[in-house]
């Protein structure tokens, strides 16, 4: 009953703090945090002890780890290389030196200086990694970065438990990392050590990509929904007690048999069946931190206590800033990396004990740590609130001076939206027909590269009114909405029809559902982005099959005409209505007859038999 | 009635002529006409049969307008009659749709009348040049007019323009109450028609 009690009570307090902290926008990271801390020894007391807590929800770190392997192709791995030894290898190493060059000024040892250092320098790869997906911010440079700086760390986790116990002031008598954690591998000849783990990363992998497979089919095919979800978990909780066996960080086990998994066909259905595992770990994980906060501590020394916290906010700030700026990471972007990762990780607490254990470190000083590392990390949601809040606005309009060469007001005729691989060829097509067009994109990337060839075109969002107006839209003659986001299209059309009513609007559409959903929002033109490619396409294979260039080509205008005419037949109907089917199903047997019987072809034939007949007459008589 | 006038229009770039851009503005504004534009309907020359036999069949007089290129129309012109006058509706056993409408042209040429002549530097006269169009109206059972012509196209001022486009507004409008074709096809040209 203790345990439903204790399940209970954390559930309860993340159901009601999370959604609060949503709404307010504070984030659920904040929300699981403050949970904790209501709940914890400090507050109401409903739950005392709850380093067993933190452990057991430790889990949930290995399968975001794993979940993030499984969004992570091999070859995308391979391309974060740089990051991954520069930016995280630096960071590391910096922060480590320079935590413990400020250990050594207040007078302890150098030992203590670099095990403060080496433990500090780690960051909360579920709090940093959380956020910033809960931002959307994975994908961008900045979220990358950080990924990159994470498993770097995670993988530096094992060699730092190698050295720690080297460190120990008591002259290395006491326990040792190896009997510390007694593991399989350490039973070992120290020469076999290195080979096992390799055998056992070459068959995880092995098994990762060749055996999965078959295996997920079976169970699959057993439509046994739970068996899926038992399978995945299985294959989570089974690779972090191998990587335990052998001595390796089972986060870096479930991240690399996450990319080995990652072409596989299952992966989606494997994501779906961990990820609300994960989240439920990664709150109990987030409110075991804040309840785990040494309240009684911070009373006793609060000076010392803020004075750290504070110190290693700053200090880690500074390192992860100036090593964004080192390796190029643009403007906002920089901010978000380093308020992301100021803070201290959760394998600290593990390192914490582990040095406690080999008297690396003090117990006070253990104590005071710990206590540092839980309200960094309590910190984290507070900073990245301010960041997102005070700088990063700031820095918006920075980033806008910076890729904008602020517009003045345009006075194109054409106004080009999207300068992808669409409105490029649309607009180089104006261009060099001597057209003055105002292009915008909102990838600010896209338009560095681009204008490297010399194009100029303006950075912003046109889903927005006012950018469209400065865009000259209001004296414009024809929009191009050439973006590739239906949604986004739709949004730049009812905007421009309802802000610029003169302006024709002339729109790319993903298929012919999204050209009737365009149809119908009044868009003036629409071509079908794939179309005409595809089109001509089939036309050259019709010609590899040895038609002529000439009928080949009459074939595809006719298809090309035939199916436009279906498209418009098809328009008043819903799509997937049984009117909708059996047009479609006409239209495909007129098609047929259509190319048939072409009439150039047909003429021929009649027409040469015409010609000698009226002839032949015309000598008769 | 009056007749109902079917101009078939071909140049490849009427956005740099000026005598057809005037030409043709004129002939749009006299009501009960048909202008149609072939190179702007059918930029892939992929000419819609069904749709041009319907518009012939609708009209009593088919004059195609075009500068002359090379001695004869240009080059979608004569797709549209390879392709649209067709065995079976424009000429053969059963090909009567076009049988008793009048056929003329109105075209432009580069060269003097005087160039078109057995002594001048075309050999020919045009109405010698336009035989194959003549023939073709002739096979379709169509009365052929004479054509209504500019020379000199390229060295005329902007005011005898205005006087060639409103001559051709007139020409159109005389046409589409004439009664007497006797009196048309006497004529060498149509350009000498009193209106």
């Amino acid at each position: 009953m203790a345990l439903l009690q204790e399940a209970f009570l954390f559930l309860a307090a993340g159901v009601v703090a999370v959604p609060i902290a949503s709404r307010l926008g504070l984030g659920s990271v904040l929300g699981y945090l403050i949970a904790g801390v209501i709940i914890g020894p400090f507050v109401f007391g409903f739950v005392g002890e709850t380093e067993h807590i933190m452990h057991f929800a430790e889990f949930g770190v290995v399968m975001m780890l794993f979940l993030i392997g499984l969004e992570l192709q091999p070859a995308v791995l391979w391309q974060l290389r740089k990051p991954i030894l520069g930016l995280g290898g630096l960071q590391v190493s910096v922060t480590a030196l320079a935590v413990a060059g400020i250990a050594m000024l207040f007078g302890l040892s150098w030992q203590v200086g670099v095990a403060m250092g080496l433990i500090l320098s780690l960051s909360s790869t579920a709090i940093a990694l959380q956020i910033l997906g809960e931002k959307n911010l994975m994908q961008t440079e900045g979220g990358k970065a950080s990924f990159a700086v994470l498993l770097f760390q995670d993988i530096a986790v094992i060699p730092i438990i190698a050295l720690l116990p080297l460190l120990s002031t008591s002259g290395g008598g006491s326990v040792k990392a190896a009997e510390a954690s007694s593991t399989y591998i350490d039973t070992l000849p120290e020469w076999q050590q290195p080979l096992v783990v390799i055998g056992v990363i070459i068959g995880l992998i092995l098994i990762g990509r060749y055996l999965m497979r078959p295996v997920f089919r079976f169970i699959a095919e057993s439509h046994l929904r739970e068996m899926f979800t038992a399978t995945a978990l299985m294959l989570v909780v089974g690779t972090a007690l191998l990587m335990n066996m052998v001595g390796l960080s089972p986060a870096l086990g479930a991240f690399i048999a996450g990319v080995v998994l990652a072409n596989n066909e299952y992966r989606h259905e494997l994501e779906a069946n961990i990820d609300p595992f994960k989240a439920l770990l990664l709150g109990l994980f987030f409110m075991s931190v804040g309840a785990s906060i040494d309240f009684a501590l911070l009373a006793k020394h609060p000076l010392i206590v803020s004075l750290v916290v504070l110190g290693l906010i700053s200090l880690k700030f500074v390192i992860l800033w100036g090593l964004a700026k080192l390796f190029a990471i643009q403007g906002g972007y920089r901010y978000w990396f380093a308020f992301a990762l100021a803070q201290g990780g959760e394998f600290g607490f593990v390192l914490l004990s582990f040095s406690l254990q080999n008297q690396v470190l003090p117990a006070e000083l253990v104590d005071i740590l710990t206590a540092a590392i839980a309200l960094s990390m309590v910190l984290t949601p507070v900073l990245i609130l301010l960041n997102e809040r005070l700088v990063q606005p700031l820095f918006e309009q920075g980033e806008a001076e910076l890729h904008e060469e602020p517009m003045d007001e345009q006075h194109n005729p054409v106004i080009v939206a999207g300068f992808g691989r669409f409105g490029q060829i649309v607009a180089r097509l104006l261009l060099a027909n001597g057209f003055a067009v105002t292009v915008l994109d909102h990838s600010a990337t896209h338009i560095e590269r681009v204008r490297r060839f010399g194009f100029k075109i303006f950075y912003g969002d046109a889903t927005r009114d006012d950018l469209l107006h400065t865009a000259g839209a209001a004296k414009a003659k024809l929009l191009v909405i050439a973006v590739d986001d239906r949604a986004t299209i739709n949004k730049i059309v009812e905007m421009a029809k309802h802000n610029f009513p003169n302006l024709k609007i002339y729109a790319r559409a993903y298929d012919v559902v999204h050209y009737h959903e365009l149809q119908r929002l009044g868009v003036d033109h629409i071509e079908r982005e794939l179309f005409l490619g595809s089109l001509h396409l089939g036309e050259r294979v019709l010609q590899e099959l040895g038609m002529r260039a000439y009928q080949a080509r009459r074939k595809a205008l006719q298809f090309a005409q035939h199916d436009q005419e279906t498209n418009q037949r098809l328009s008043d109907f819903e799509l997937g209505s049984k009117k909708y089917i059996s047009i479609s199903q006409q239209a495909r047997d007129e098609v047929i007859e259509l190319l048939q019987a072409d009439r150039i072809q047909r003429q021929q034939q009649e027409q040469d038999n015409a010609w000698s007949a009226e002839q032949r007459a015309q000598h008769d008589v | 009635m009056d007749h109902r006038i079917l101009i078939i229009f071909a140049h490849p770039a009427l956005e740099k002529s000026r005598v057809h851009y005037r030409l043709l503005k004129a002939a749009q504004t006299v009501q009960g006409i048909t202008c149609h534009d072939l190179y702007q309907t059918y930029p892939d020359f992929m000419v819609d049969v069904d749709q041009e036999q319907e518009l012939l069949t609708q009209h009593e007089i088919i004059l195609f307008q075009f500068p002359l290129y090379w001695y004869s129309t240009p080059a979608i012109l004569k797709e549209w009659q390879d392709l649209v006058l067709e065995y079976g509706f424009a000429y053969g056993q059963n090909g009567l749709a076009l049988r008793g409408k009048w056929f003329t042209c109105a075209l432009s040429t580069g060269g003097s009348k005087a160039a078109y002549q057995a002594d001048g530097l075309n050999h020919f006269t045009l109405r010698e040049l336009l035989r194959p169009l003549e023939q073709t109206a002739n096979l379709c059972g169509m009365v052929y007019l004479p054509p209504f012509v500019i020379h000199e196209a390229n060295d005329l001022s902007e005011a005898e323009i205005d006087a060639c486009a409103h001559h051709y507004q007139q020409l159109l409008k005389q046409l589409q109450q004439q009664s007497s074709v006797q009196a048309l096809t006497r004529l060498s040209y149509l350009n000498d028609l009193s209106v």
